[in-house]
């Protein structure tokens, strides 16, 4: 249970002695400080709308609008809470004191609740509705979502990416981890290296990946595609990687494993390191080999971790669009994810429901994998 | 990640070569501490080069001539590294004709405050939820934790409406139309309600494991919440603060998908994401100018990442491990 503290008594003097000094106001006082608590967040208010109009003035230079709107969207906030927080201090004392904490815990609940709790509801009620949300369609779009076959198709590739990725990309860095453990030097910058790849843009690994999986057919110019160049080197004609069915999907998977490997070997490069020293030591004093110790000791003792590097990576690859979005031709490469259909529908094509459908598909897809994460959570904290 | 603790391991750094194991090396293939035989470290070095190849096709053919690196593959430069094929030229047609100044900056105008406001918001919440009694605390943090499950995808198309139409309930107005569509602080805001759940949890765990001695001697000493909060707390949750902030930064600098709803693909409001995947679609063939593009993209994260990557690391292994 962790200990709160009483709204501090400013008014009392600092030796904490006295009698509090606000005895008992005149009400001018009152509407005074009022008057002036409103005044300050109202005058914050005026002044950022004022500089967000000029945010929105396209013609000025780029630099200074960019520059203007950092100031503005680090200080604005900031300014907002100080704001809040005068105000407050201005009103008499017994309202201060029960007012105070929702000021600190309001505009949090405030963005979730327009951000987050509002949408919820409001994607499930367009789900239900037709592609202009006007009229009520019953469970059409739902229909859709498990008849359409390239839905079908993006729900059986979704279901791939949620097992490989995870399981080879926690596979890779767990051995990755154990091994680079052993080395005397080196390991710091192997290490960086592997993650290196987690910096980088969803967007940016599709680019870098299609330089190796290029393809140009006869006549469009040479291949300069690095799995081509080997694959022409071994004296066969260059082939459409990802055009190949329905190993592309595979091939787009590398992608987030050469991304996300990273995460999980440092994770559990930490987990690893924790182990004391003394239970390996004595397992292989008693003959065990390394196969042994890595099967019996390392990866029992750092299960926990494994959990949660896995689920972390479930959720990713269930939400997964940007890969597939950016390497393009989905539809006719039979890659489709989910997300990516949702965008799709939404975005492109123009159907509300079957948008928000899909979306809700996802949402509910998410929260049996957060329920058994959250419970093996909870049942490490007790036996902890 | 959606589930750590806070307790930040106590020394871990991805740094650190563990020189006290390995101090006393036992002789090679006898079975000990600290050694890795050659089939390790071969298997590393493999491991490793498979792993940067992608990264390093992209870096040599961006400083290749438009010719040579449309023609020939990128390895072709290995075996002959100064035939005067390299220039900068693809650079400066990205940034210049590609437009990847305009969406740099625009980039940085999006990921600095999106980082800033969803730390600020919730350490404000997280020292209320840790330190303030009201009425509700408990349920609504519960609440906000449990937030964590909705996906990303499931806000995006009711956040649209919102800010192109505001929203009615039965005839009644209950958000106004803001015409936020296209604006900062319309992406500003939803990466803040999307970073929020998670930085609030972590914050509600970090602070809230703060020693209460030193907050019951500021408080008694007449500094209010707010002094406490800004003097005291903040500081005292550097390491904290940093990692969320660099995770924020690096998640809202690489997002395509929320920039791409509500700051959309205009040449002027789009970020660097955005133009890249523009460039993909327009000229995806063009090598020389979409590896250029690709790098300038990553640059910046690239270098926050290693300037910062002790933070980083210490945020992600945060409570995953038991200390």
């Amino acid at each position: 249970v962790t200990q709160t503290i009483e709204e501090p008594d400013t008014d009392t003097g600092l030796d904490g002695s006295g009698p509090p000094v606000e005895s008992s106001p005149t009400p001018l006082a009152i509407v005074v400080r009022v008057a002036a608590a409103v005044a300050v967040p109202v005058a914050a208010f005026v002044v950022l709308t004022a500089s967000l109009d000029l945010l929105r003035d396209q013609q000025a230079n780029r630099l200074m609008i960019a520059g203007l709107a950092i100031l503005i969207g680090v200080g604005g906030v900031f300014a907002l809470f100080w704001a809040a927080d005068t105000f407050v201090s201005w009103l008499p004392r017994r309202i201060r004191q029960s007012v105070r904490p929702y000021v600190f815990v309001g505009p949090a609940l405030v963005v979730l609740a327009v951000f987050l709790i509002y949408p919820v509801i409001n994607t499930v009620l367009i789900s239900l509705k037709d592609a202009q949300s006007q009229d009520w369609v019953g469970l059409d779009n739902y229909e859709f979502v498990f008849t359409d076959t390239s839905m079908l198709r993006s729900i059986r590739n979704t279901a791939g990416w949620i097992v490989i990725v995870p399981l080879v990309a926690v596979t890779i860095g767990l051995v990755f981890a154990t091994l680079a453990d052993r080395l005397r030097r080196g390991e710091a910058v192997a290490k960086s290296l592997i993650f290196l790849p987690m910096a980088i843009s969803f967007v940016g690994a599709a680019v870098t990946f299609r330089l190796i999986y290029g393809y140009r057919p006869e006549g469009f110019g040479s291949n300069v595609g690095l799995l081509n160049g080997i694959w022409m080197g071994l004296g066969n004609d260059p082939v459409a990687w990802l055009s190949q069915k329905p190993w592309n999907n595979l091939l787009l998977m590398v992608i987030m494993i050469w991304m996300q490997t990273g995460f999980a070997m440092v994770v559990l490069s930490a987990a690893i390191k924790a182990i004391p020293d003394e239970i390996i030591e004595a397992a292989r004093i008693d003959g065990a080999s390394e196969l042994q110790v890595f099967r019996r000791i390392t990866v029992p003792s750092i299960l926990p971790t494994i959990v949660v590097v896995t689920t972390y990576m479930v959720i990713n690859a269930l939400k997964v669009f940007d890969i597939v979005f950016v390497v393009g031709n989905a539809e006719n490469n039979g890659t489709e994810v989910i997300a990516e259909r949702m965008i799709r529908w939404f975005f492109l094509s123009n159907h509300d429901g079957r948008g928000a459908a899909i979306a809700v598909v996802l949402f509910v897809a998410v929260i049996p994998v957060m329920f058994w994460n959250v419970r093996r959570f909870r049942e490490q904290e007790l036996t902890r | 990640m959606s589930v750590t603790t806070p307790v930040p391991p106590p020394d871990y750094t991805p740094d650190t070569t563990d020189d006290e194991r390995s101090a006393a090396p036992p002789p090679s293939g006898e079975v000990g501490e600290g050694r890795a035989g050659w089939f390790v470290r071969i298997a590393i070095v493999i491991v490793v080069l498979v792993w940067i190849i992608p990264a390093a096709g992209v870096l040599v053919t961006s400083f290749r001539d438009a010719d040579a690196a449309n023609t020939t593959g990128w390895w072709t430069v290995l075996g002959n590294p100064f035939n005067g094929e390299w220039t900068l030229e693809n650079y400066r047609q990205a940034l210049d004709a590609g437009g990847f100044q305009d969406a740099f900056l625009n980039s940085l105008a999006v990921a600095i405050p999106a980082t800033i406001m969803p730390i600020t918001i919730a350490a404000f919440a997280a020292y209320a939820f840790s330190w303030m009694d009201f009425r509700g605390r408990h349920v609504m943090f519960v609440l906000v934790v449990g937030l964590m499950v909705v996906p990303l995808q499931m806000a995006l198309i009711p956040i649209l409406r919102l800010y192109v139409g505001g929203a009615e309930i039965g005839g009644l107005r209950v958000f106004p139309d803001l015409d936020l569509n296209g604006t900062f602080l319309g992406v500003w805001l939803a990466h803040t309600g999307f970073g929020l759940p998670l930085a609030t949890y972590l914050l509600r765990n970090y602070i809230g494991s703060l020693p209460s001695s030193i907050i019951e001697s500021a408080k008694i000493d007449g500094a209010d919440h707010f002094t406490i909060f800004w003097r005291l707390i903040v500081p005292l949750s550097v390491p904290a603060l940093a990692a969320f902030a660099i995770f924020q930064f690096l998640w809202v600098w690489n997002d395509l998908l929320v920039a791409y709803v509500f700051l959309g693909g205009t040449r002027d409001s789009r970020v660097v994401t955005i133009a890249l995947a523009n460039l993909v679609g327009s000229r995806g063939q063009d090598w020389h100018l979409l590896t250029s593009a690709a790098f300038i993209t990553m640059s910046l994260p690239l270098a926050v990442f290693f300037s910062l990557q002790r933070y980083f690391v210490r945020g992600l292994t945060a409570g995953s491990v038991k200390g």
